[in-house]
């Protein structure tokens, strides 16, 4: 079972607040199989929305003949890029992405026509009978060619992109960001440096293509309004970037696109980029029905972005005690046929792609660049997470070559509040990352196998119930990681919050609404905003509103921004109401006129006067007025990186989490069980303690999943296990207990100091777990994830 | 699609013969998957499930008879000691769901070489039993599997039941996958020593285009085995065993494993349920002396 110490935990004075762990208003509608998903959405009168997709990763389009489809009985549409009335591309942040293809295609999957038709069945025969004429062209499937020869065929003509200043763009390279500190920003050469070292570690690293794998398909409604407008229900990570988008697609004002969020069954970055959004909307237009598109799993796997793969080359350099003395990293990421986020994610591989070390001179050369592949996004950890596993595999070897633990070796090069980055950019927060490391070897270790009280339960071994091993070849091994964070949006992005809070008496008793367009997409922040309107507020009842785009946008639930910057924005917006409440009772003589609102709180429904108690309850205050505010919350600003030197503060938040895994592995069949994957984390201050501890175990164990089972297998731009049965997922057999240690130093620029906790987990596991199976083999496994092959040397 | 539901044995095989392309379906953890990814379009699925008859197991002669319809959490809840290693290999199925709905019959009926069902079946020498308006037969798994996913059962016969001898050794079920539950076999294999003939049984799931036996790891075992004592192998003799299973397979690269893995695995698999099997035969004979 997770254990935890948390603490001097928060108290709040009004029940469930923040601090406390009330129950979540989905937990038991999702628990009991009740809740409604975006895909169990009904209209009487609908359609069923389906799409004709690439069976190419790379080809021209030379016709398109719909007029068999059209013929079908109970087919209302066939689109095609022709039927788009506005703008004919969107995207993140390159507006590359065609809203169905025209010219070419540029990946196995993507999207050329859609139907809609009265059965899904209707629709799918509607889909076989359009010909598209193809002249099939060679994939551009090597990203390293991709990044640097020049022959290199262009995913993407010349000049047929929006060009951004600062990102260096050029052949197929969406972002190229190079950093330069110390002797490297003077031109020394690395020779130099070298035969300065004691010690020098050079090594290569892979990662895999790993995917978010959401239980919930993309998936939505939309539905034709009177106005000419469309009402869009949908599962999504970001209201209003998805509006951004859709819209002048449409050809339609911002305004005339209403979105609302639907039930989402997880998201973990796979829902920042648009998917069935706009096909939909098109769709329902045209009919002039509501029209639902459904993707099967099959289809999700080429319906939305997935993890980047990444190759990098590094090398370190320290000294006889470990100090290190310089670092190079070159870090090539597949983004695919598509940009999405992939600048986004070049400008945190880059700028945390040494980790959290002082290394006084670096030099790293980050690279994302478009091949014919899958496109890549966002997920989880978000660039970050390639770049760990790198430089923690490179933190062990040194560490080995220097005789030193590898908790030692770490502990001597940690960051620590007042530190640089690689980027010049000097954290000023808490972060103590030496203590950290130190608590998670003093943890507690999982019994030895001879210690079980089992030792032959098969639960317990490699290979599980599957009965490979009853104890043969099961060697222990033990292994550290750590990862360092980016949290909120960075260079120069202003993702702000928008909160609507409205107090007001119902029946008798004080109630809050709050109103914000942020997505829950299952972390949790419904809960989080009702804790936080109780302790702002006072009053036990808070009633959080549908998240829609009536209400100024939230941003995404990306990041791990959400608690930050929303739980930021309905504090301030619950402020806002709590003066004009306290205005109220001066207004109404309840309190002296010169009574200031430091002397005033809002505490079990009533206004409290320092000085003199009990003022009245809020029902006498209110009256029969509604109280309502709404504010926006901004972080601090941050900078856009040199797109020469990398220098600059780009980021908003830092946070950091240490696992240690403890493994066993059959080494004679490469089977591997993870005995213990403990963590200690630094989280600012805590919300809602059973919703923390569920993120990290999440993200510890999406992490697992990376190391050691989770990759979308790609040849030549097909994706060649596009399935729950072969896109392996770790099973609760495959998941270990999990001690976590709980820390909170207060970040002072955060709302009580909070610190986003989502994503650190699932940069530190996977290192942690490849360097446990490590220790187990003697084996050097420079990619994840490892495969049994890997392990046995085959 | 046409969707034919018989609520009788008789009725079963009357529709099965008039429409010998329909499908069979029981728990359709299979078939559904295929249709559902569009796979596969049967002009008709012939639903068993109503047939009461196919859920049924027990004694029969010399056998268990083993109805095509008993799910896989019925073979380990009830079947442990009459069936050991295919209960073995029934809790390596999927997950309780899975188990819950899917079938023996079912796992016959779609033959693919990843099956968990086989190797077990393949290593006791089980029967299975073919009906059709014709009449009954019973073909001896061995003679079963004739092609990747191509079986002995005529477009008209539906698979009624399998025939287990009663277990006279013991048995063991290895299975690999890279993950350690829910996981679709990269290799298995299965082991079965049978102390009154005194010959070895083997199956191999997921290393060839069928399921397969290693009968010359069989002949060298049954020489070489101690079937009066059970003395644990000599190692040379394990070792051998070992790379006669993994010579047996004919395993591919493929989305799941390797070729050379799969042969690599299937060797120590083959060596440690050696192992097991000999260290259970020399309890099973000092127990009866």
């Amino acid at each position: 079972m997770p254990r935890t110490a948390t603490p001097a935990a928060f108290t709040s004075t009004t029940r469930d607040g923040v601090g406390a762990s009330p129950r979540r208003p989905d937990g038991t509608l999702k628990v009991t199989g009740e809740f409604a998903y975006s895909s169990d959405m009904w209209a009487a009168d609908m359609l069923w929305g389906m799409t004709l997709r690439s069976p190419h990763p790379h080809a021209r389009i030379l016709g398109i003949d719909v007029t068999e489809a059209v013929r079908l009985p109970g087919v209302y549409a066939v689109l095609t890029h022709e039927d788009v009335p506005g703008e004919k591309r969107y995207g993140l942040e390159y507006q590359d992405q065609p809203v169905l293809a025209f010219g070419k295609v540029r990946y196995k999957g993507e999207p050329v026509a859609i139907v809609a038709a009265d059965h899904p069945e209707t629709a799918r025969r509607a889909l076989d009978r359009i010909r598209v004429d193809y002249e099939v062209l060679a994939p551009v499937s090597d990203p390293r060619r991709a990044a640097f020869d020049p022959d290199c065929p262009l995913v993407h003509e010349a000049g047929s992109l929006p060009v951004h200043e600062h990102y260096r763009q050029s052949g197929n390279r969406v972002r190229y960001q190079p950093i330069r500190t110390g002797a490297f920003a003077d031109g020394t050469p690395v020779a130099e440096l070298r035969a300065r070292a004691a010690a020098v570690v050079t090594g290569e690293y892979e990662v895999g293509m790993q995917d978010q794998a959401f239980l919930g398909p993309e998936s939505g409604m939309a539905v034709p309004a009177e106005d000419g407008g469309v009402d869009l229900y949908i599962a999504t990570q970001w209201l209003h970037v998805d509006q951004r988008q859709i819209a002048p697609c449409l050809g339609l004002p911002q305004d005339k696109v209403r979105l609302t969020l639907a039930g989402v069954g997880g998201a973990f970055g796979a829902r920042e980029d648009l998917s069935m959004q706009i096909h939909a909307c098109l769709l329902a237009l045209r009919t002039g029905r509501p029209v639902k598109v459904v993707y099967n799993r099959e289809e999700s796997f080429y319906g939305h972005v997935h993890r980047h793969p990444a190759t990098m080359r590094f090398e370190h350099g320290a000294a006889a005690d470990g100090t290190l003395l310089y670092a190079t990293l070159e870090i090539i990421l597949d983004g695919g046929a598509y940009a999405s986020a992939t600048p986004a994610v070049v400008g945190v591989a880059s700028s945390l792609g040494l980790g959290p070390y002082e290394i006084p001179h670096t030099r790293v050369d980050a690279y994302g660049v478009y091949t014919t592949n899958p496109p890549c996004g966002a997920m989880r950890g978000f660039g970050a997470v390639q770049a760990c596993f790198g430089y923690e595999s490179q933190m062990d070897r040194l560490a080995a070559e220097l005789g030193l633990h590898p908790v030692e070796l770490r502990v001597r090069n940690a960051m620590a509040q007042g530190s640089r980055l690689i980027t010049g950019q000097v954290i000023d927060a808490p972060l103590p990352m030496a203590d950290m490391l130190r608590r998670a070897r003093a943890l507690p270790l999982p019994p030895a196998r001879a210690d079980l009280p089992d030792p032959a339960d098969l639960r317990t071994l490699p290979g599980g119930v599957a009965n490979t091993s009853h104890g043969e070849g099961v060697v222990r091994g033990v292994g550290y990681g750590v990862g360092l964070k980016n949290l909120c949006y960075s260079e120069g992005f202003d993702d702000y919050s928008t909160a609507r809070v409205r107090l007001e008496v119902v029946g008798g008793e004080p109630v809050a609404l709050v109103h914000t367009a942020a997505a829950e997409v299952g972390q949790g922040l419904i809960t989080v905003k009702g804790q936080i309107a109780r302790t702002e507020l006072g009053v036990e009842r808070v009633v959080v509103h549908p998240a829609d785009t009536r209400v100024g946008s939230s941003g995404s639930s990306s990041a791990s921004r959400q608690s930050y910057m929303t739980g930021g924005a309905v504090k301030t917006a619950c402020e806002a109401v709590r003066a004009r409440v306290f205005d109220l009772v001066r207004e109404r003589g309840l309190v002296p006129a010169d009574r200031p609102d430091a002397d005033l709180s809002l505490v079990g429904g009533k206004v409290v006067s320092a000085a003199d108690g009990v003022v009245a309850g809020l029902a006498e205050a209110l009256g029969p007025d509604a109280v309502e505010e709404t504010r926006e919350f901004h972080h601090r600003p941050t900078e856009a990186l040199d797109p020469t030197t990398g220098q600059g503060a780009s980021h908003t938040q830092f946070g950091m989490c240490v696992h240690r895994a403890v493994v066993d592995v059959d080494v004679e069949l490469g089977l591997v069980k993870v005995v213990a994957l403990d963590a200690v984390q630094d989280v600012g201050r805590v919300l809602h303690p059973q919703q923390l501890l569920g993120q990290i175990q999440g993200g510890a164990t999406q992490g697992l999943g990376l190391a050691l089972m989770e990759e979308v297998q790609v040849r030549d731009g097909e994706i060649r296990n596009p399935s729950f049965t072969d896109y392996l997922i770790p099973t609760i057999l495959d998941t270990p207990p999990m001690r976590i240690e709980v820390l909170e130093h207060p970040d002072p620029h955060a709302p009580y100091g909070l610190r986003g906790a989502g994503e650190p987990p699932t940069l530190s596991s996977t290192p942690a777990v490849v360097a446990a199976v490590r220790d187990a083999t003697g084996r050097a496994l420079a990619r994840v994830p490892v495969r049994p092959e890997d392990i046995l040397g085959l | 699609m046409d969707f034919l539901s018989p609520s009788t044995w008789e009725e079963a095989l009357a529709a099965k013969s008039e429409h010998p392309d329909a499908v069979p379906i029981m728990g359709g953890t299979d078939v559904m998957v295929e249709l559902n990814f569009d796979r596969r379009r049967p002009p008709a699925l012939l639903d068993l499930t109503r047939v009461p008859e196919l859920t049924a197991w027990g004694p029969d002669g010399p056998h268990l008879r083993l109805g095509a319809g008993v799910c896989y959490t019925d073979v380990i809840a009830h079947l442990g000691d009459r069936a050991p290693a295919l209960a073995q290999a029934s809790r390596s199925v999927a997950s309780p769901q899975i188990r819950n709905r899917g079938t023996v019959g079912g796992n016959l009926g779609g033959a693919s070489p990843a099956g968990d069902a086989h190797p077990p079946l393949l290593a006791t020498g089980a029967e299975v039993e073919l009906a059709s308006v014709r009449g009954v037969r019973r073909v001896p798994i061995r003679e079963f599997y004739v092609g990747f996913r191509q079986t002995a059962r005529r477009p008209d016969e539906l698979i009624a039941a399998v025939l287990l001898p009663a277990p006279r050794g013991p048995q063991a079920f290895s299975k690999i996958g890279p993950r350690n539950a829910m996981v679709i076999s990269v290799a298995s294999f299965a082991l079965a020593l049978d102390g009154d003939a005194r010959t070895v049984g083997t199956g191999i799931g997921s290393a060839g285009p069928t399921p397969l036996r290693a009968p010359d790891a069989e002949r060298f075992l049954a020489e070489r085995f101690d079937w009066d004592g059970g003395t644990p192998p000599a190692p040379a003799d394990v070792h051998k065993f070992g790379e006669l299973v993994a010579e047996a397979a004919r395993p591919i690269d493929d989305v799941r494993g390797s070729a050379a893995y799969r042969r690599r695995s299937l060797a120590v698999m083959a060596r440690r349920a050696l192992a097991w099997t000999a260290t259970d035969y020399r309890e099973g004979t000092a127990r009866c002396a």
